[in-house]
């Protein structure tokens, strides 16, 4: 009886608790609870919110679900209107007319017009590899009227479609905005996508949330990569950066988050195997890993000792290095990305898929002179593991190799300096680039003048030839371009592909929706 | 004791002085730039030279110094480079949940490890003492990660009791705040039941054996008041140094534990500064924490007069 009575009393302190926390929840429940959230996390803490002034693919998500873009690639990265409704080109492919469809605004209610459209151009051109190269060919951009603006050429250009589709803008800000100096971050974030950034809320290092815009009005075409119809089916959506792996994945399978963008590969068996969970490659493209030497010192002065590396690697080691799980590696005998229309093993590409470590060695011999060869090895980063597969490819070319392993911040400084390896600078760092490796333009590896990436390879034959590449407007006559630059590369090696890898998301079995697409679109999902 | 106050204070401002020229010189001389980082992967060398000197990188060590000090002298702490937030208000974003997390801790630690503590040490031997001691040798050697994992497992994908992550600001409800802390809490909080158990246990047994408790027990006194307003009570002081020590380790603890649980605290505020180096931010927070330190040292200083009145600070 007594204990009985025990267990009574026992309890009924129990729900008296229990009752005076849930009331003291309640009492300040969010007004918001009936509306649709969409809980993500996305790979990366979103810190710049200027996708002008920083090329970090973060910035890039977040600048998808606030701006919009003119143009759009769609999952086979063809360019398509997205917020010009007609456009013309002239018979000689020199002057451009394009017109605004109807309906747009920005997040404050003002509708867009042709002149935020020519300034948000000129700030992206400012910045941007490629639209560095469309304003170099560009005679004039001018708005016409509040809905139609001209471009006309000064030098035939075929890629003027493909520009302004690029993944990486040109986003359209107002006019006001966008006339913010392109090397300050911008300060005001008004849009006209399909998301509004949500300020008061955003907690840098933390969450990140994005309303519905009421007023977007998206195209009738069904999605398409990041073209077509961004039709926004949540209420919010809100990004959390969770940077411990194993608590993204606890909260996953718990469902207090429904999208993970990242998770590693080691967890995706976890997340396979759970019911209420599901991966899958959001990305068909993904990114191409590439090892990338310094141009300016020996031994990779000489094409020889470039072209020994080409030779001594084995793609298939670096990938299962890298991922493991074949289903999210291939091998790639291009140096463009594969599976995208500039893909060609023209050059003799296959080099890179079997190591013939005879052909190396002969190679290295004829040009290496003892120095000591710094390869940069970044702990923090998933290319890592590369670093310490190709100083053991040295070690066996009998090259003097010093590892310095260091965090990815780190390097991305390091990588600048022009000094010698013995002197603060570097002789081989490795990375991966995504879409923008497929076209010679935007591909980082592939520029070889003054506007060359880390490594500063000089060739003016390629610098031609890009030039040549970016006027064509014919696609078949563009590769036969694309080729020829293909095999000077594989003569000059300006850098060697490793691999090209998949990079799977998860998500619970409620949301769906999902588009295969080289940006992370959050339109067309939905959350039951 | 004003006065002893008031040097103790002035003290501090060379300390703060030091500690802010090592804190400069060391991120600055290290081999790290935040415009390579800002620019991005794909950015062109002149673009990342542009950036350096847009954030006034590439001015003298001197002078760079020379404006943040001024800054921090008029109460300017400076801005993110990345966000452009000021820090001053990133601050204020992120303390409620470190202030949240610190005060349960101590709290919690405070609660189980002094009666735990006084309890093994007046049954000695006993199953109960080693107990005690051998959860308090579990709790110092088991990682604060490996804990907050098993508990996630337990609690949050087991018995889905508790969120696994994320933080609940009190405004929202007592108990949606203190239900997002209760697996932060006790990961981060063992570690400190162990350590003021273990220290609480070793005071009290040596005070027990003092004449005063012999007489205490002689005049009849039942046990919980001989316990409690003659051994702990002259036990207190190098239970609270410990207790002192412990609230500064926690600046250290809070990192680890705000990982784990996605807490959007100071911890993680700084960690992620350090990775992205962004400079004002990581200055800031270490002189902020080099206070918060100093301070916690002097107020557990001036808490011994409480306890033991034959302590006094001379003018």
């Amino acid at each position: 009886m007594a204990v009985q009575s025990l267990k009574k009393t026992v309890a009924g302190t129990v729900r008296m608790a229990l009752a005076a926390a849930a009331l003291a929840g309640g009492l300040t429940a969010p007004a918001l609870a009936q509306d649709k959230v969409l809980n993500a996390v996305p790979y990366a803490d979103l810190r710049n919110l200027d996708p002008v002034w920083t090329t970090a693919i973060i910035t890039r998500h977040h600048a998808y679900m606030i701006y919009d873009t003119l143009f759009a690639m769609n999952s086979k990265l063809e360019p398509k209107p997205q917020m010009v409704g007609d456009y013309s080109i002239s018979d000689d492919g020199m002057s451009y007319s394009f017109t605004l469809r109807d309906g747009l605004t920005f997040h404050n209610g003002d509708p867009v017009t042709t002149a935020d459209v020519v300034a948000s151009i000129k700030r992206w051109e400012a910045r941007d590899n490629a639209g560095g190269a469309l304003a170099n060919a560009t005679e004039s951009l001018t708005a016409i009227d509040d809905k139609t603006f001209e471009l006309k050429l000064a030098s035939p250009f075929g890629l003027v479609l493909d520009t302004l589709a690029g993944l990486s803008g040109p986003f359209i800000m107002p006019e006001a905005v966008a006339q913010t100096d392109p090397f300050e971050q911008v300060k005001d974030y008004t849009g006209s996508g399909p998301f509004v950034f949500n300020e008061a809320e955003w907690v840098p290092g933390n969450k990140v949330v994005y309303d519905k815009f009421e007023g977007y009005v998206p195209r009738d075409e069904p999605a398409d990569g990041a073209a077509g119809g961004k039709v926004v089916k949540v209420d919010r959506v809100v990004w959390s950066y969770l940077p411990d792996p194993a608590t993204a994945l606890a909260a996953l399978q718990t469902g207090e988050i429904d999208f993970w963008e990242a998770p590693p590969a080691d967890l995706l068996p976890v997340v396979e195997a759970n019911p209420d969970t599901e991966a899958g490659v959001l990305d068909p493209f993904g990114l191409i890993v590439i090892l990338r030497p310094n141009h300016l010192y020996p031994p990779f002065d000489k094409k020889e000792a470039r072209q020994a590396m080409m030779y001594a690697v084995k793609q298939s080691d670096y990938m299962t290095a890298m991922v493991g799980n074949p289903d999210y590696w291939q091998e790639c005998p291009s140096l463009m990305m594969c599976n995208t229309p500039m893909e060609t093993s023209a050059g003799g590409g296959e080099i890179m898929l079997e190591s013939d470590m005879d052909k190396a060695k002969e190679l290295m011999s004829s040009v290496y002179n003892g120095e000591t060869v710094v390869v940069m090895h970044p702990t923090d980063h998933p290319s890592g593991p590369t670093a310490l597969l190709t100083a053991d490819l040295l070690r066996q070319m009998g090259v003097k190799v010093e590892l310095q392993a260091m965090d990815w911040a780190t390097l991305t400084s390091r990588r600048s300096s022009k000094n010698a390896p013995e002197d603060g600078g570097w002789s081989i760092f490795h990375t991966r680039t995504g879409v923008g490796s497929a076209s010679p333009i935007s591909h980082s590896g592939v520029a070889a003048g003054e506007t060359a990436w880390f490594g500063w390879p000089q060739n003016e034959e390629v610098e031609a030839l890009r030039a040549k590449w970016a006027a064509e407007p014919d696609q078949a006559k563009r590769f036969a371009i694309m080729e020829e630059l293909e095999t000077l590369m594989m003569d000059t090696a300006p850098f060697v592909m490793l691999g090209q890898i998949t990079s799977p998301s998860a998500w619970r079995s409620n949301v769906s929706g999902m588009l295969s697409s080289p940006v992370l679109g959050f339109w067309n999902i939905e959350v039951e | 004791m004003l006065g002893y106050i008031l040097r103790r204070l002035l003290a501090t401002i060379p300390v703060l002085f030091v500690v802010s020229v090592l804190i400069f010189m060391l991120l600055h001389l290290g081999p790290s730039d935040p415009a390579a980082v800002i620019a991005g992967d794909f950015a062109q060398p002149e673009d990342v030279e542009k950036i350096r000197v847009q954030l006034g990188l590439d001015r003298p060590l001197y002078i760079q110094f020379g404006d943040w000090i001024l800054g921090v002298l008029q109460g300017d702490l400076g801005s993110s480079i990345y966000s452009d937030m000021q820090v001053s208000a990133l601050m204020m974003q992120r303390i409620e949940p470190t202030l949240s997390l610190t005060i349960t801790t101590i709290s919690f630690a405070i609660l189980v490890g002094v009666p735990a503590g006084t309890f093994a040490a007046w049954r000695a031997g006993s199953l109960f003492d080693r107990g005690v001691m051998m959860t308090a040798v579990m709790g110092f050697s088991l990682p604060v990660f490996v804990l907050g994992y098993v508990l996630v497992y337990l609690f949050a994908l087991k018995a889905q009791i508790l969120p696994v992550q994320g933080y609940k600001p009190i405004s929202g409800g007592l108990w949606p705040w203190l239900r997002s802390l209760i697996l932060p809490t006790l990961s981060l909080g063992m570690i400190y039941v162990a350590l003021i158990a273990r220290m609480t246990r070793a005071s009290v047994i040596e005070i027990l054996g003092n004449d005063y408790i012999r007489t205490a027990r002689s005049k009849g006194l039942s046990t919980p008041p001989i316990l409690i307003f003659h051994a702990l009570k002259n036990a207190a002081i190098p239970i609270v140094t410990t207790i002192g020590v412990g609230i500064a380790m926690l600046i250290s603890g809070v990192v680890v534990t705000e990982t784990v649980f996605a807490l959007p605290g100071l911890g993680r505020l700084t960690v992620d500064a350090i990775v992205r180096k962004d400079y004002p931010v990581i200055q800031a927070m270490l002189l902020v924490f080099t206070v918060a330190y100093v301070l916690i040292n002097l107020l557990v200083d001036l808490s011994y007069s409480l306890f033991d009145p034959r302590i006094k600070y001379q003018k």
